[in-house]
């Protein structure tokens, strides 16, 4: 097998490590970077819980090789909070706004949030449903996280 | 003994042993041939991984082609419109060019999968899975698009309706070539296009059903010039209704004649029973009432 040398940021670190070819992003993530946060649904690209930001596009991780990284921008949930660990507007927003009942696809719920927010920081309702339309919740019926993204908006505009 | 289902779930592995980004068509061609059929092409990887995981399919090297350049536009070349052979579905979804000049492929484009699916898969993907409800080779098929293939021995146009073979398989081999270009003439003054998807849900899902229409029309003598009708899956490949398509040409604007074209493709259509996606009988009603929503939609976009 031929290793591959992967560079790449991973919320706002360089990283250069080498990596077998058949390595999928979310498992480089969570085995070798300790990156848990990403979570594992389905395995397929169905359920989004492991979408994170490549260059800032929302991708899932599941199914993306990890040599797809190689030279780019990668921002997963635990990129969010700033050096401080205070928390990004729409983790405080899913917060405020019980958007979370397990939790598990809520990793997937922000990142897709945050990347209709960093392109669209007033989106309507639709917008926002739209844009979490690949991540699956079996808990909330998707109310209260629709609600917090569109809170986050707001505190994401007061706050300039 | 075959992998179980516990085995295939856990699976971390693509079964890989090398991942190779060549930056120039000529690189990745070459690194195909070596590898004699042992190698795949691999670009969005949304087919692809699940496939190498399910190890549905088994190879020794993956060519990953996202990395060449000059195949990421969507660009026109007179009437014609050309997308690169690694454009997105995202993309197609978003350019106002398609919008305005093939509505129904864009459409189409924003039905496929989730946004994150759609961020990293391709159009040209779409069409080399050959499957025969696929959400963009429908529409392109209404289109009469043309896509390019490269391979060693060089270069060759086929038409999208000589393109697919069976239910997975195409006139491309992704183990020794790649699909660089797909080309076709944006909808004229006269023309108006239509996308129908049926499904269970608004994302995520698969289509029950999908038609795509396009039909040129006079409008002063109310009389349609010609049409074409795409429709899946109710064949073992994207389907063009050509007998449907043979009865419009000529037909006067009516009630009646979308009521006899609806009746005769549905007599056509041969939908798989499928316990997920509706029955046989259930989408071949669906189809007359695709087709005939499909015309009237289409004439009522001429001109707007």
């Amino acid at each position: 097998m031929n290793a591959l040398t992967l560079t790449f940021t991973l919320n706002g670190n360089n990283i250069s490590m080498d990596i077998s070819p058949d390595t999928l992003l979310v498992d480089l993530l969570r085995d070798r970077l300790g990156l848990t946060g990403t979570k594992v649904g389905c395995r397929e690209g169905e359920c989004g819980a492991c979408t994170v930001l490549l260059d800032g596009i929302p991708v899932n991780s599941c199914i993306l090789p990890a040599a797809k990284v190689q030279g780019r921008s990668l921002t997963t949930i635990e990129g969010l909070a700033d050096e401080k660990r205070q928390l990004h507007e729409i983790q405080q927003a899913f917060m405020d706004e019980g958007a979370a009942q397990c939790g598990f696809c809520t990793p997937g719920m922000i990142m897709n949030a945050k990347a209709l927010l960093d392109r669209n920081a007033e989106p309507n309702d639709q917008e926002i449903r739209r844009s979490l339309s690949g991540v699956l919740c079996r808990c909330t019926g998707y109310q209260k996280i629709v609600q917090a993204v569109a809170t986050a908006g707001e505190m994401k505009k007061s706050q300039g | 003994m075959a992998p179980t289902f516990k085995d295939l779930h856990w699976a971390k592995n693509i079964q890989v042993q090398q991942y190779l980004q060549p930056k120039t068509l000529e690189e990745a061609l070459e690194m195909l041939a070596s590898f004699a059929g042992r190698a795949r092409v691999i670009a969005g990887g949304t087919d692809v991984v699940p496939q190498l995981r399910g190890r549905d399919i088994e190879v020794e090297a993956l060519v990953d082609i996202t990395g060449i350049g000059g195949m990421d536009g969507i660009d026109e070349d007179g009437e014609n419109i050309v997308l690169g052979g690694l454009v997105t579905h995202a993309q197609v979804a978003t350019s106002e060019l398609i919008k305005k000049k093939a509505g129904l492929l864009s459409e189409g484009a924003a039905s496929v999968g989730s946004p994150q699916i759609r961020n990293v898969a391709t159009v040209a993907g779409n069409l080399v899975s050959g499957q025969p409800a696929a959400d963009t080779s429908i529409p392109l098929l209404a289109l009469d698009a043309i896509v390019t293939i490269a391979g060693s021995k060089g270069v060759k146009n086929i038409p999208l309706t000589d393109f697919f073979l069976d239910t997975g398989k195409t006139a491309l081999d992704c183990t020794r070539e790649i699909l660089t270009r797909i080309q076709f003439r944006g909808l004229k003054e006269n023309e108006g296009g239509c996308y129908l998807r049926l499904a269970k849900r608004k994302a995520l899902t698969l289509p029950m059903l999908v038609l795509a229409a396009v039909v040129n029309a006079d409008m002063e003598k109310r009389i349609i010039n010609h049409a074409a009708i795409a429709i899946g899956p109710v064949a073992p490949v994207p389907y063009r209704a050509r007998n449907v398509e043979e009865g419009l040409k000529g037909a006067p604007i009516s009630e009646e004649t979308f009521a006899a074209a609806a009746n005769s493709g549905m007599q056509e259509c041969t939908p798989r029973d499928s316990c997920l996606r509706g029955s046989c009988d259930y989408r071949q009603e669906m189809a007359r009432v695709f087709i005939k929503r499909g015309l009237t939609r289409a004439i009522a976009q001429i001109g707007s």
